[in-house]
């Protein structure tokens, strides 16, 4: 941590500072493209922070016997989103804190939110806090070998995870980005990062039926600034994850020094590159139905298989 | 130091006569006493070794007869020494906050100072005699403690039979694989036995490898001969429990590593292909097994043999790369495993006393009777959170930072580019990143369930504070949780010599840059402490932002969302069953659960139901489809066998005779 200089601060603050004010909009942006595609006009872009700000401004309110652990889930999903925010390689790959900027430590830092959220659902005491946890925890265990071997796929060809390394390795060998280990490793994170995030079709992010819910049911004792503050931190994931993912596939754009002009080119392509991701992925969600409960193992089961393939096929390459 | 060395012996043989001989009231604090002792200079000499890499030797011809003792305490023995010591001391404190409401008995007293002491001698053997020697004695004074309650319940006779079957099939198949080696290199002494097993053919050098690898990983609970674990562990002392989880599954793994590394100087791949193959089993099952356990303590148990699979995975790795020629990533994953290795000590430890204290404040271990314990005994429910966020390898505690090496151990393997490792470290990855998410689950469910939301039962309602010396014990281990998580830079000079101990020529496998993390030859560097510090400084400041919007309103309580039902009761809510049923049904055919449905009929016609009973049970598939047949075998033998035996003399006399002749005729 020695030799900071004011740049690298400089890129930490501005990303979290565009992250933050980005998040509700992309979940905006995707009801909006929804809302289009089914015949209808929806919600304005910004309704998100509208709603953001009225929940600011209420009493915080807890179920009656639960405990610390309910209370700062909220802050700690916000916080492990933030720290990958701060020092993830977004807009420029030139950091100095790459110690904190390792792939696989990334993984474990959004797993915290979900256990932290897991945990709260559980503190409720009530039934769907159950449910949503169980569930979710079911999703998170099978998803992860999905994940973490896509990972691997993508760190063998430059021999570590670290994503800056990743990042630059994808910038100075374009090639690389059509290799058949990129493409299949590419359909194991769409998958996963889906689950992850609780769109169809693992979960439906606009449907309150208790029955059918994951997501919906961890947070439903949540109101006021606390329900504001995990709505915010499940939209800042998603908006981290889709940044990942564009950054790791398509990385062109990212600033490589740190002059005002590539910083400025990186803001922008990096919010073509998330809106056109979120708008395809907005679009999918249109076509498809949510899966039934029990068929989920078997799309994480696929994304599994792909990610193998993809280590296998790089090493064959290679 | 060779007085410290000694002074390990002493200390643990004061506490067992001690310990023995004194009134019940003073009974746990000689015991404690003694053992508390020992553990200190154990660590005291440990350390040294591993800072110094200096080895302390003792040989003695007047305690055992025709062999003597030979004692060598080398930097990896040490490695094993100390975390055995450093749990001992937790469990010392912790016995004594324990006795309060249990009472030690004088056999318990007696042995549990010789358990200890044997395990902190057992990684200085140096010679075949003195090593199995210190095996049975850590297998029997084990054995006393696991039966401490045997009047409770037939479950625990039943556990200490399992335990003394299956550890005894492992002596014996050490003892065999530790004579044959000794007696193809003249010598029992390990020096000599290191020094000539070179020459020994190849076939046999397999065979002794075979051999030790069953018997060690009968000890280290690998899968399929972990059944002894969820049994012993559940019904043995929490204490006792932790004791072994945390210490003495290790010394399977030092067993492996000594024999595999140091005796026979590394072999081919085919060996270390085998121990891969039984650490992705063992690290798959019993996760899975922890996934779904109802019971506490089963649950620690299984996630026991989901760990030391993972240390497994992490030793053959080794093993498989110094064969193929890759000594520096070689030396990486026995690293990564022996950190690995020593923060499953620290959190199981830390965990399994946790769970005693739950038991002792609620006298259950099921979870589905548990459940907001958390707002009634705070301090032991946050010491156990801790062992949870550890385990479950979460930022900022240190499996995080191990479970980070295991993945960049792996990663490097693959690079190697052999075919075999190249098919082998995916499904690796793999295997570790189920269990990881499996144990997330498991222990979101341990502790959510045990711990949070409303008591299920009138125990769980009712429970307090263990005594204060209890949590002491066990926040013991909880602060080495945090220590090795933020500052792991801590561990890195100690685990370099041990591992250099047996990896010779690799230099430091992983250094340190700052309080980062950096592995030799390759460009990946990992800061914990710098991810602790930005995780506890991003809290801090959303916690602050929370507070500043809503600084103008008290929080208020409110009842939950009852969906229009006025009353909220514990049946209502999510048990460790119901919450482990998505992944019961996923792996059905791993589990093969057995369940019945019993419907009975009104009498007048059989479309009325009057009643259902579902029930089901998740034993052991290995103990039904693998032991079960083995022991109706085993019966079937020995009732033929009875024919053999129908109690007349003559028929004795004339096998005497028969014996006599077979004996003359082939000894000449």
């Amino acid at each position: 941590m020695t030799g900071i200089t004011v740049w690298p601060v400089g890129v930490v603050v501005a990303q979290v500072t565009l992250f933050v004010l980005g998040a509700p909009f992309l979940v905006g942006l995707m009801r909006t493209v929804r809302c289009r595609l089914e015949g209808r006009t929806g919600p304005p872009v910004r309704q998100t922070w509208r709603d953001l700000r009225k929940l600011l401004g209420k009493q915080r309110t807890q179920p009656e016997k639960s405990s610390v652990f309910f209370a700062m889930a909220p802050v700690v999903l916000v916080a492990t989103t933030l720290v990958v925010v701060a020092f993830a390689p977004l807009l420029s790959i030139d950091t100095v804190f790459s110690g904190g900027s390792d792939l696989f430590a990334i993984v474990f830092l959004l797993l915290l939110g979900s256990v932290s959220l897991a945990l709260a659902a559980l503190d409720t005491g009530t039934a769907f806090g159950g449910m949503g946890s169980s569930r979710l925890m079911a999703i998170v265990a099978l998803a992860e070998p999905a994940l973490l071997v896509a990972i691997l796929a993508l760190a063998a060809p430059v021999h570590s995870s670290s994503l800056p390394i990743i990042v630059a390795g994808s910038l100075h060998h374009p090639m690389w980005l059509a290799t058949p280990q990129r493409i299949l490793a590419f359909g194991a994170f769409v998958i996963v990062i889906l689950a992850e995030s609780g769109r169809l079709p693992v979960d439906n992010p606009a449907t309150h039926l208790e029955l059918t819910m994951i997501h919906e049911a961890l947070m439903l004792e949540y109101s006021g600034p606390d329900l504001a503050f995990v709505v915010l931190g499940e939209s800042l994931r998603l908006l981290v994850l889709l940044a990942l993912l564009s950054n790791l596939f398509v990385p062109w754009g990212i600033a490589t020094s740190l002059t005002g002009l590539s910083f400025v080119v990186a803001v922008v392509s990096l919010a073509a590159k998330v809106a056109l991701l979120a708008t395809l992925v907005a679009a999918g969600e249109v076509m498809v139905a949510k899966l039934r409960l029990f068929r989920v193992p078997e799309l994480l089961a696929g994304a599994f298989v792909l990610s193998v393939l993809a280590v296998l096929s790089s090493l064959v390459i290679a | 130091m060779t007085t410290w060395l000694a002074a390990i012996a002493l200390f643990g043989l004061a506490g067992a006569l001690g310990g023995t001989m004194a009134p019940a009231r003073w009974r746990v604090i000689v015991v404690s006493a003694g053992t508390g002792a020992a553990a200190i200079s154990a660590l005291v000499v440990s350390i040294d070794v591993l800072h110094t890499g200096r080895v302390v030797s003792i040989a003695t011809s007047r305690l055992l007869p025709f062999t003597g003792v030979q004692l060598h305490l080398d930097p990896m023995g040490a490695l094993f020494v100390a975390i055995t010591a450093a749990v001992a001391v937790a469990v010392s404190v912790y016995i004594v906050g324990y006795s309060n409401h249990h009472p030690m008995t004088r056999s318990s007293a007696c042995a549990f100072p010789i358990f200890v002491t044997s395990m902190l001698l057992i990684p200085a053997a140096w010679s075949v005699t003195t090593f199995l020697f210190g095996w049975e004695l850590m297998a029997v004074a084990s054995l006393v403690l696991v039966l401490t309650d045997h009047r409770r319940s037939p479950d625990v006779r039943s556990a200490a039979i399992w335990y003394a079957v299956l550890t005894q099939i492992g002596a014996a198949s050490i003892a065999f694989a530790l004579v044959l080696l000794a007696a193809k290199t003249g010598g029992q002494g390990f020096s000599v036995m290191a020094q000539h097993s070179a020459a020994v053919s190849p076939w046999l050098r397999g065979t002794v490898f075979m051999l030790a690898l069953t018997g060690f990983a009968s000890k280290a609970g690998v899968v399929p001969l972990h059944v002894w674990l969820p049994k012993a562990h559940a019904e043995a002392p929490s204490a006792v429990s932790a004791l072994m989880s945390a210490a003495m599954v290790n010394l399977g793994i030092y067993g492996i590593v000594r024999v595999g590394d140091t005796l026979l100087g590394g072999g081919p791949a085919w060996w270390w292909i085998a121990v891969i193959v039984l650490g992705v089993a063992s690290a798959i099952y019993g996760s899975i097994h922890a996934a779904t356990s109802t019971d506490l303590k089963r649950l620690l148990a299984y996630s026991t043999a989901d760990n030391i699979g993972l240390v497994m995975i992490a030793v053959g790795t080794s093993g498989l790369l110094t064969a193929t020629g890759h000594p520096a990533y070689a030396a990486l994953a026995l690293f990564a495993g022996m950190f690995h290795l020593v923060n499953h000590a620290v959190f199981k430890g830390t965990l399994f006393l946790s769970a005693g204290s739950v038991q002792y404040a609620t006298g259950t271990r099921d979870l589905d009777q548990l459940g907001g314990l958390f707002l009634r005994m705070p301090i032991a429910s946050t010491i156990f959170a801790f062992g949870t966020v550890a385990i479950t390898a979460l930022p900022p505690l240190c499996g995080f930072v191990s479970e980070w090496l295991l993945l960049q151990s792996l990663l490097h393997g693959l690079s190697s580019s052999v075919t075999v490792s190249v098919v082998l470290m995916p499904l690796c990855v793999a295997a570790l990143a189920l269990t990881g998410g499996l144990t997330a689950a498991a222990f979101v469910k341990a502790f959510g369930v045990g711990f949070l939301g409303i008591a299920r039962s009138l125990a769980a309602a009712d429970a307090h504070e263990p005594p204060r010396m209890m949590n002491v014990g066990a926040g013991l281990l909880a602060s080495l949780c945090v220590l090795f998580g933020v500052v792991p830079v801590v561990m890195v000079g100690l685990l370099n010599s041990a591992v250099r101990e047996v990896q010779s020529g690799a230099g430091s496998t992983v250094g340190s840059r700052g309080e980062a993390l950096a592995i030799a030859n390759t460009r990946g560097v990992f800061d914990p402490t710098f991810i602790a510090l930005a995780l506890v400084t991003s809290m801090l400041v959303v916690l602050g932002a929370r507070q500043f919007v809503s600084r103008r309103h008290a929080v208020r309580r409110a009842p939950v969302w009852g969906c229009g039902r006025e009353l909220q009761t514990p049946r209502m809510t999510y048990t460790a069953t119901s919450f482990a049923e998505p992944l019961q049904r996923v792996f059905d055919d791993v589990l093969q659960p057995s369940q019945d449905l019993d419907v009975s009929h009104r009498g007048e016609s059989r479309y009325f139901v009057e009643s259902v009973r579902f029930g089901t049970r998740g034993g052991d598939a290995f103990e039904r489809l693998l032991y079960q047949p083995v022991f109706a075998l085993v019966r079937a033998v020995a009732n033929k066998a009875r024919l053999l035996q129908n109690g007349s003399v003559h028929r004795y006399l004339a096998y005497g005779l028969g014996a006599l002749v077979v004996v003359l005729v082939f000894a000449r």
